[in-house]
């Protein structure tokens, strides 16, 4: 399954543009959520690309890249976990 | 078709098998039981194919039935008094999730102090989470609203879950003869479930998201429309019922001897056979009085009662309810037809039958004289001891 993406939130305008019952496409996302971070991870060039930061984001929001990974900031919350598992260290908190 | 002599619980399993739900979710309670044992049976002996799941609480028999009809299944599950309290959060998911769920409910007094008999407080104490309330008579009532039950929830434009309400034992467990339709007249009435609201593996969905204050309203508004809506859903699907099985109830609700009446009863449920009694007994003696029974509380048949009331002298609303530190839930709302319709007649409350207390035919007389007389508005029925100390 593909990553989901921020897409533009359009405003209902009539009623029947809202869906019948609380349920819609999986993975719509149409707000950002990442609020309450005050420290955002940065991956460094000492990564070798094991993916344990991949496997354990809680938020599923490191993904990968041709060239390696790469953190969506849309929805990181800045919770550490990448940093804590990094093999490496190639993972730094930078305060935002 | 054939005939048998069942109760109103083994009515009801009858009009279940004929609706072919996909999945039965079930717990238990008095006066409810029989009607889930019926079912077991039934998928045991293989007259019913449906996937019955035993489970551990009620709040769990309406969260598996809410999940299995966010698949596309029909689903039933059965309830009662405390069982229906225990299942309260999840009313609520269900109306909101607009998931047509049928359900029967026993009316069964709420505790404290404890009790397994009669009375219709569970139920009128959830009149406001989001499900249509519909209050049967007798036994092939019971089996006629099942079948009737899913093609009104399963409506699109109504998409909402259907509360079928019997009387705790005096009709769960009184025995009639009843009609069975045959399975091809009923798949003829009601067919296959049908909808949109249901996830997949094709088709994976994000089920129960939140909304917040920008977008909640019209989800709400959007329910209550589906609820209004659901009125001439109701009536169709009467008619139609009535053209396929040669039976029909009226829709919202059914009058009886209305004609020049000046003195109308309303009741709820099963006790309106021995009031339609009452209502012969007196028309005799050249009373002029009258009864309309309210089969469906919600959504609520306000322009009935203005049609039916508008020049009547005086009413009196019969239930087994008390809404404490005020008057019976449906006497509240069938005042506030009146006001809003500006009709002038005197309204009475009757309480009676509480935690199955019974109620006899000299009860109704006295509840007719009282119209005639007038007194007070708010009247406990058949308390056995003086309230003057």
């Amino acid at each position: 399954m593909s990553k989901p993406y921020l897409r533009p939130y359009q405003k209902p305008q009539k009623l029947s543009d809202y869906p019948l019952g609380t349920a819609s496409e999986a993975g719509y996302l149409v707000t950002k959520n990442c609020g309450w971070r005050n420290e955002r991870p940065i991956i460094m060039d000492e990564c070798i690309n094991c993916l344990q930061c991949y496997l354990y984001c809680p938020d599923g929001v490191i993904f990968k890249t041709k060239s390696g990974l790469d953190i969506d900031y849309d929805f990181c919350k800045g919770c550490g976990i990448c940093e804590k598992i990094c093999p490496k260290q190639a993972i730094k908190m930078e305060v935002e | 078709m054939t005939k048998a002599f069942l109760s109103g619980n083994e009515a009801f399993a009858e009009g279940v098998r004929l609706a072919r739900p996909q999945v039965i979710s079930i717990y238990p309670i008095t006066p409810q039981t029989t009607v889930v044992e019926r079912l077991s049976e039934m998928v045991e002996n293989s007259s019913l194919k449906s996937e019955l799941i035993h489970v551990e609480s009620e709040h769990s028999a309406l969260s598996c039935a809410i999940g299995a009809s966010a698949m596309g299944a029909r689903t039933f599950t059965a309830t009662s008094s405390q069982g229906l309290l225990y299942m309260a959060e999840c009313l609520h998911y269900a109306s909101g999730g607009r998931f047509p769920i049928v359900m029967m409910n026993a009316n069964r007094s709420t505790a404290l102090p404890w009790n397994i008999y009669g009375d219709q407080r569970d139920s009128l104490s959830q009149l406001d989470c989001g499900w249509i309330q519909v209050y049967v008579e007798d036994a092939q009532e019971s089996l006629d609203m099942a079948l009737q039950g899913y093609h009104i929830a399963e409506s699109p434009l109504v998409s909402t879950p259907v509360m079928v309400n019997l009387d705790g034992f005096v009709l769960t467990h009184t025995y009639e003869t009843v009609e069975i339709p045959n399975q091809t007249d009923a798949d003829r009435f009601l067919p296959p479930f049908q909808t949109k609201n249901k996830m997949s593996l094709d088709n994976p969905k994000n089920l129960a998201f939140s909304v917040g204050p920008d977008n909640n309203m019209e989800f709400k508004y959007l329910q209550h429309k589906a609820m209004l809506d659901s009125k001439r859903i109701i009536e169709e699907t009467d008619k139609k019922f009535a053209e396929i099985f040669g039976r029909g109830y009226g829709g919202l609700t059914q009058g009886y001897r209305l004609e020049d009446a000046d003195y109308i009863l309303i009741t709820l449920g099963s006790i309106t056979g021995l009031c339609r009694e009452v209502v012969d007994e007196l028309r005799q003696n050249g009373e002029m009085v009258g009864l309309l029974k309210i089969r469906f509380l919600r959504p609520f048949p306000d322009e009935d009662l203005a049609a039916a009331l508008g020049s009547v002298k005086a009413i009196g609303v019969l239930e087994k309810d008390i809404s404490f530190g005020y008057e019976g839930t449906v006497y509240t709302n069938v005042n506030s037809v009146i006001a809003k319709n500006g009709l002038r007649l005197e309204t009475y409350n009757f309480i009676a039958g509480l935690g199955g207390r019974d109620i006899s035919r000299e009860n109704i007389r006295a509840m007719f004289r009282h119209l005639q007389t007038g007194g007070q508005h708010v009247n406990f029925i058949g308390l056995g001891v003086s309230i003057d100390e």
